[in-house]
């Protein structure tokens, strides 16, 4: 369980973030969704501590995060996988060595059981026979996979994924938010994800934070999202016209 | 201004040497380093080198012929020079160019692409992690290229002044081996550990701390090389105040 306590967060003098509260709970996909540029990925690195916010609190299980001192937070990240907007795999190391390197750097088990862990891993995201490449050898999604697989070879306690199907085809896309809600599922992961994509939300949003602006506007599920009355996100919503389809139906 | 960046390289600094990671990992990068910072610059040092050698034979001695004076002097002059000065300052300052931008270059590109991120989510102290390799690498390394490059001016030297026939072998021999000290040879050792701190920490925290996208990353480049040079520069002056 991730709970975020009043964030605020200032970029030169303009408010990026204000207030933002919310509690993410363990063993379930929680979502945070909203337009482009509206502070998202701001917040997601402040939850991880990539970004200090200028007041606010972020706990882990009743653990204080951004007062932690430096063994501790250490400890607590160790804890933690996540996706970046853009992949960031080291570029120098191939398929295989990125998503081995948290094995490397953190266990002691043996070489083939290392592998077999990351053939595993690469397998649940659809890659195989890929391994020797590069980065810069493979497609964009195709990274993105590699990066979600890097984020889940430890098993991590908490997983972070920012915009986790951007750039994938509409089959990748559901099979890529079908993993994510199986881990979380499985493993009883505090799941955060980042997307403005309307089919995932549907999917696998079991909680919902939308944000406007730095703000945030409503929460809740997918069951609920159809009905609310916040105007900012049925702009966000019906923006496509499928999801107002959706809605009259039923 | 510059002092907060001062104070920002020093707390940089700090963060090489605490919570680092296990000491294995850091033996195989600090071997892959060494190639990188050592090995792939033999060539360009030893270039250099030599033709400062060169330079210094056919200056001098165009200089110094006079009835009045020993054509060994020749000798004594081109290895003081070089040993001295030439060899390990203008070696590192050629290496501040070549390992400085491709250290701020590579850590650029990974602080835009988020790799330096990524590492920190993981738990990893990255500054330490990618830069204290790279610095133990130069520590290792530039003492023998800068012994190379000593070596290779005074031959340097020979070339330019014997095969052109302006003083004989046995004059230079000569003049190289007289009242040789020791001592300028460990000022140059001296010299060539601090650049190697200087430039690697210099050019590493300049690239660590990119900012702005692509564009950022060749400024940083171009910050750590002239940074790393005027560094280098400073410590040169200092060193000779010290050791002199
Ligand atoms: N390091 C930074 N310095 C200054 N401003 C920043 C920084 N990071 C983000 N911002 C600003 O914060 C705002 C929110 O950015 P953020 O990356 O969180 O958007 P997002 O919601 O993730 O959008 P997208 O869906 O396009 O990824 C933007 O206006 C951006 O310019
Ligand atoms: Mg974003």
């Amino acid at each position: 369980m991730i709970e975020v306590i009043n964030i605020n967060k200032t970029f030169n003098g303009k408010k990026v973030l204000e207030n933002v509260s919310g509690l993410f709970a363990k063993g379930k996909t929680n979502l945070i969704i909203g337009a482009s540029g509206t502070g998202k990925s701001v917040l997601l690195k402040t939850i991880v501590g990539l970004i200090e916010p200028d007041t606010g609190s972020v706990e882990y299980d009743k653990r204080d995060f951004i007062k932690a001192d430096e063994d501790t937070r250490r400890e607590i990240r160790r804890e933690m996988g996540m996706l970046f907007q853009g992949s960031a795999l080291f570029d120098s190391k191939n398929v295989q060595e990125n998503v081995m390197f948290p094995l490397e750097m953190f266990t002691n088990t043996s070489k083939s059981d290392k592998l077999d862990r990351v053939n595993y891993c690469l397998q649940r995201v659809g890659l195989e026979n890929v391994n020797n490449l590069l980065p810069s050898q493979i497609s964009g999604g195709m990274q993105k996979r590699v990066g979600i697989a890097r984020a889940i070879v430890m098993n991590p306690k908490y997983l972070f994924c920012d915009e986790p199907n951007s750039g994938l085809d509409p089959q990748t896309s559901i099979r890529i938010d079908n993993l994510i809600s199986d881990i979380t599922e499985e493993f009883s992961t505090t799941t955060i994800v980042v997307t403005h994509d309307m089919n995932s939300v549907m999917t696998i949003g079991e909680y919902i934070m939308f944000i406007y602006k730095g703000k945030k506007l409503w929460e809740g599920n997918k069951e609920m999202i159809l009905d609310s009355d916040v105007a900012e996100l049925n702009d966000f919503i019906f923006a496509n016209n499928l999801m107002k389809e959706l809605k009259d139906r039923g | 201004m510059i002092l907060n960046g001062i104070g920002k390289y020093f707390i940089f600094l700090g963060k090489l040497f605490t919570n680092r990671e296990k000491p294995k990992v850091y033996f195989s990068l600090i071997i892959d380093e060494c190639i990188l910072i050592g090995l792939d610059s033999v060539f360009i040092v030893a270039i250099v080198s030599t033709f400062i050698g060169a330079v210094s034979g056919v200056q001098t001695s165009h200089n110094l012929i006079s009835p009045l004076v020993p054509l060994y002097v020749v000798g004594v002059i081109v290895r003081d020079m070089t040993i001295l000065e030439l060899a390990p300052t203008i070696t590192c300052i050629v290496l501040a160019g070549k390992v400085g931008s491709s250290i701020a270059g590579g850590l650029g590109t990974m602080r835009i692409q988020e790799q330096i991120d990524a590492l920190e989510v993981m738990g990893i102290n990255s500054a330490s992690y990618l830069v204290l390799p790279k610095v133990l690498a130069a520590l290792i390394m530039f003492p023998m290229l800068v012994t190379l490059a000593g070596f290779l001016s005074l031959c340097g030297g020979y070339a330019s002044t014997v095969f052109t026939g302006i003083i004989t072998s046995y004059d230079y021999v000569y003049g190289i081996r007289f009242q040789f000290e020791g001592y300028n040879v460990f000022i140059a050792l001296v010299k060539s550990f601090v650049f190697a701190f200087v430039i690697t920490s210099i050019s590493a925290f300049k690239g660590y701390y990119t900012t702005g996208g692509t564009l950022g990353v060749g400024q940083a480049s171009t910050n750590a090389v002239t940074n790393s040079c005027i560094g280098v520069l400073l410590a040169d002056y200092f060193i000779a105040q010290l050791l002199l």
